[in-house]
């Protein structure tokens, strides 16, 4: 690969923001056919070096080659016409127009007097879709595409100029197994025609499927290139944190207490249909499924946010009716949920105050909230989660993505809950964090609490886990102890393989 | 409090400041009064003037911590001095002399509650924005004005009532007074109870605030009684003493509250504002107002002067908010 010319060249890009050395001496090349994976642990650069890259940040040292020709890059607008096109991770599209429209967005091709010249613009976008082989056509309205398809828009997009470097921000966040096949077909043939990709993601088991070298960065700092065949997941781990995660298998058994939370028959529309189960105080069970299987929908059916079209749902053995979060919380059912910042946390407020809100009611002298009884409670959770913050004059939105999780997981704690579910508990949250995250959950299940643990990571599940509930299509497909567990009968169960054996 | 807290809640306090500078070495070259313009007696006016707006502006800063807004205070205003006036014209109310007053004003707040009550409830069970539900409630709410007394004025004079108004105590004025009292009051609702930090919460993050169990829906219907109560009581307050309200007062009222609310840095959103730096935008209007007028502008001069200030503050506050986005991350 010496021979040949990269596509694209960064040397020794360094920015620094107040306080902070975001950038320190980044190096970073891309060849021509090649899958270049950058790794790192959340606010280890990787965001930057890519705003570097597309013009939105000035580097404070450091230069871009573009076919070994120095470029300066100043808009992404600007880095597109120059071939290197951004594909995020949060899609930014408009629902309302056509699949066309938001692939030329900015750059509707026009006839004479700033009319649009419809018949080009749909005949350019069904060029690109035929090459993506996708199933929708240029006229389809997005907000009825499916996020999956909303992305192929997004790549489509990139494609309206011939790249040369392709740059793929957490690709696969919020695709289905089915949805992947078909986004890493299009990078295959991105690849067969010399384009460079950059792919940035967290997981490796992607990462080792498609890409051919990996780089790491670790707090700004540029840690090694591997090359993907040569190397395992241990050594990405290691360069990435500087030491490897436990992912092994639940071995830990202690007495279960009595049934807290009982499920039966539990229906909500076609969401999910006649889910039964059991959680025991001290134990973890885990919900492993497709996105959209329905695991969310059931916790949140439990935690009140959607009403049940049928079934029971039983705390300590009596039957109660929960229409709200107010009355989850009651009985003493906390959520916490898939997406903290939407639905957990009040970002711009500070760290005691979000800790406190579902009982600051509760901790009032007179008329007034009581400053001593918050920070009582707020250095209680920061000591027993051990959540890294200034003080709890923070604002939630500075902290990283595990301390922020632990506050959400705090706050619930607080209230000394029967039942705590934990919805994608490591989502976006850096891996040495994430380890911190998983013996915690262990911790509560030992102390007594009875935990649910949605994720849509494997070994996650059969790490924290004491039994495992496999769903697929709105239905408990089979239920597993940790024991019994084996990863291939459980991808069987999520795939619905077993439905047949049952019917 | 870090440089950047200080230098928002204090850049109001600042402006005030530089204003006043301003008007008082303009005024000696351009003034044809050769009154100073920080005369004593003349900064105690300019606190009575502020009242009427002022009161309710610290009552939108609340609903617009919410991320709500209420467009129908102006109208809200007028009615409620338009029953108050009234009410005391009636036979029964002029049969009890002086003791008609606290009746009268009972029957303005009365209202003021009721039409906030109307406003909170439609935002609450409908689920409509509140900018629609208040657009339509001001629309709403001025015909009701129409329909009282066509387009003549609502007038009594009462001088007692007169006499509560100009009175001053430790030199300033009744109304100002009240406006400290309000201001007072709710900074404490603000800052100290869980009413107010769920405000916040409900205003930064609605979806986060209901999955803490917080009842939005109530929570809303007392924030619009709570402004509806004060428009009124911003008009008892300020027809005390003139004694006669026109239907077309209190018109655009609701632009004025929301422009010092803006002004007092609240953001628009929701989620972020403060009691004292409302306060400071209320002053800072005034003072503006006054000052122009001083050194010999019109009212035209002054509302361009006014509408060109607060687009260059609200883009001086976006450049400084941009800079904290790039904030260390722990």
């Amino acid at each position: 690969m010496s021979e040949a010319i990269p596509i694209l060249r960064l040397e020794g890009i360094v920015k620094t923001f107040p306080g902070v050395r975001a950038l320190d001496d980044v190096s970073f090349t891309v060849m021509p056919g090649e899958v270049h994976a950058l790794m790192g642990e959340n606010g280890a650069g990787k965001s930057t070096l890519m705003k570097v890259l597309g013009g939105i940040y000035a580097p404070d040292e450091g230069r871009i080659f573009i076919d070994e020709e120095p470029t300066v890059m100043t808009s992404p607008l600007q880095a597109k016409a120059k071939g290197v096109v951004f594909i995020h991770q949060e899609l930014s599209l408009a629902d309302e127009l056509t699949v066309a429209e938001n692939i030329f967005l900015g750059e509707l091709p026009l006839k004479s007097m700033g009319r649009v010249d419809w018949a080009k613009l749909y005949g350019d976008t069904n060029r690109i879709l035929k090459t993506l082989n996708v199933g929708f056509n240029a006229k389809t309205r997005l907000g009825d595409l499916s996020i999956a398809n909303q992305q192929m828009v997004e790549i489509a997009r990139a494609l309206t100029v011939e790249p040369r470097a392709v740059i793929f921000d957490e690709p696969t966040a919020s695709l289905t197994d089915a949805e992947k096949v078909v986004l890493f077909d299009v990078i295959a043939e991105l690849k067969s025609r010399g384009v460079g990709i950059i792919y940035i993601s967290h997981r490796m088991e992607e990462i080792f499927k498609i890409t051919d070298r990996i780089s790491v960065l670790r707090d700004g700092q540029y840690r090694g290139t591997l090359e993907t065949a040569q190397t395992n997941e241990d050594e990405v781990t290691q360069l990435m944190i500087g030491r490897s995660l436990d992912l092994s298998r639940n071995e830990s058994h202690h007495e279960l207490g009595d049934v807290a939370l009982e499920v039966r028959g539990l229906s909500c529309g076609n969401l999910f249909q006649d889910v039964s189960f059991e959680v025991r105080s001290g134990e973890v069970v885990g919900f492993y499924g497709l996105v959209g299987a329905g695991r969310t929908e059931i916790a949140e059916t439990i935690f009140g946010l959607r009403n049940p079209s049928a079934g029971q749902i039983l705390i300590d053995g009596q039957e109660v009716r929960i229409s709200s979060p107010i009355d989850a919380i009651g009985y003493g059912i906390s959520l916490v949920p898939e997406d903290r910042k939407a639905q957990g946390l009040v970002l711009g407020m500070n760290c005691r105050d979000n800790m406190t809100l579902p009982q600051v009611s509760d901790l009032t002298a007179g008329p007034f909230v009581s400053d001593g009884a918050e920070i009582a409670i707020f250095d209680q959770y920061r000591d027993k989660l051990d959540i890294r913050t200034p003080g709890w004059k923070q604002i939630v939105g500075n902290l990283s993505g595990g301390n922020q999780q632990k506050i959400v997981i705090g706050k619930w704690l607080s209230m000394h809950p029967r039942v705590l579910i934990v919805d994608e508990p490591t989502r976006g949250i850096d891996v040495g964090s994430k380890s911190e995250i998983h013996n915690l959950i262990r911790d509560l299940a030992a102390q007594g609490y009875a935990v649910i643990v949605i994720s849509s990571e494997m070994p996650e599940v059969l790490h924290v886990s004491d039994r495992i509930v496999a769903m697929y299509s709105g239905r408990v497909m089979r239920q597993f102890t940790s024991d019994e567990v084996t990863e291939d009968s459980l991808i069987q169960a999520i795939s619905g393989i077993e439905a047949q054996v049952l019917a | 409090m870090n440089i950047q807290t200080l230098l928002k809640q204090g850049a109001i306090w600042a402006f005030i400041v530089a204003e006043l500078i301003f008007f008082t070495i303009a005024g000696d070259f351009l003034s044809t009064s050769d009154k100073s313009f920080m005369d004593f007696d003349n900064m105690l006016l300019l606190l009575k003037q502020s009242a009427p707006i002022g009161i309710i502006a610290l009552g939108m800063t609340i609903i617009m911590i919410n991320g709500n807004i209420d467009l129908s205070v102006g109208a809200t205003f007028a009615l409620a001095a338009v029953v108050m006036l009234d009410s005391m014209t009636w036979p029964f109310m002029v049969a009890l002399g002086d003791w008609s007053i606290p009746l009268a004003w009972t029957f303005a707040l009365l209202t003021g509650v009721v039409l906030g009550a109307i406003n909170g409830l439609l935002v609450w069970k409908t689920g409509v924005d509140a900018f629609i539900v208040t657009l339509g409630s001001m629309l709403g709410y001025r015909g009701l004005v129409f329909m009282y007394n066509g387009e003549n004025p609502t007038s009594k004079l009462n001088w007692t009532l007169v006499d509560f108004a100009e009175a001053q105590f430790l030199s300033l004025h009744t109304a100002t007074w009240f406006l400290l009292a309000v201001t007072l009051v709710l900074w404490l609702v603000t800052t100290k109870t869980v009413h107010g930090r769920n405000a916040y919460a409900i205003g930064n993050n609605r979806e986060a605030a209901v999955n803490a169990g917080i009842k939005v829906g109530p929570h809303f219907l007392w924030n619009f009684i709570l402004i509806g109560f004060l428009a009124a009581l911003s008009a008892v307050v300020f027809y005390s003493e003139s004694g006669s309200v026109n239907p077309n007062d209190g018109m655009l009222y609701e632009l004025w509250a929301i422009t010092a609310v803006v002004l007092g840095g609240t953001k628009l959103s929701g989620g972020y504002g403060s009691i004292i730096s409302t306060l400071g935008g209320v002053i800072a209007i005034q003072l503006l107002r006054k000052g122009l007028g001083h050194i010999g502008a019109g009212t035209e001069t002054v509302n361009l002067v006014i509408g060109l200030i607060l687009i260059a503050v609200l883009f001086l506050d976006r450049q400084l908010n941009r800079k904290g986005k790039e904030e260390l991350k722990i």
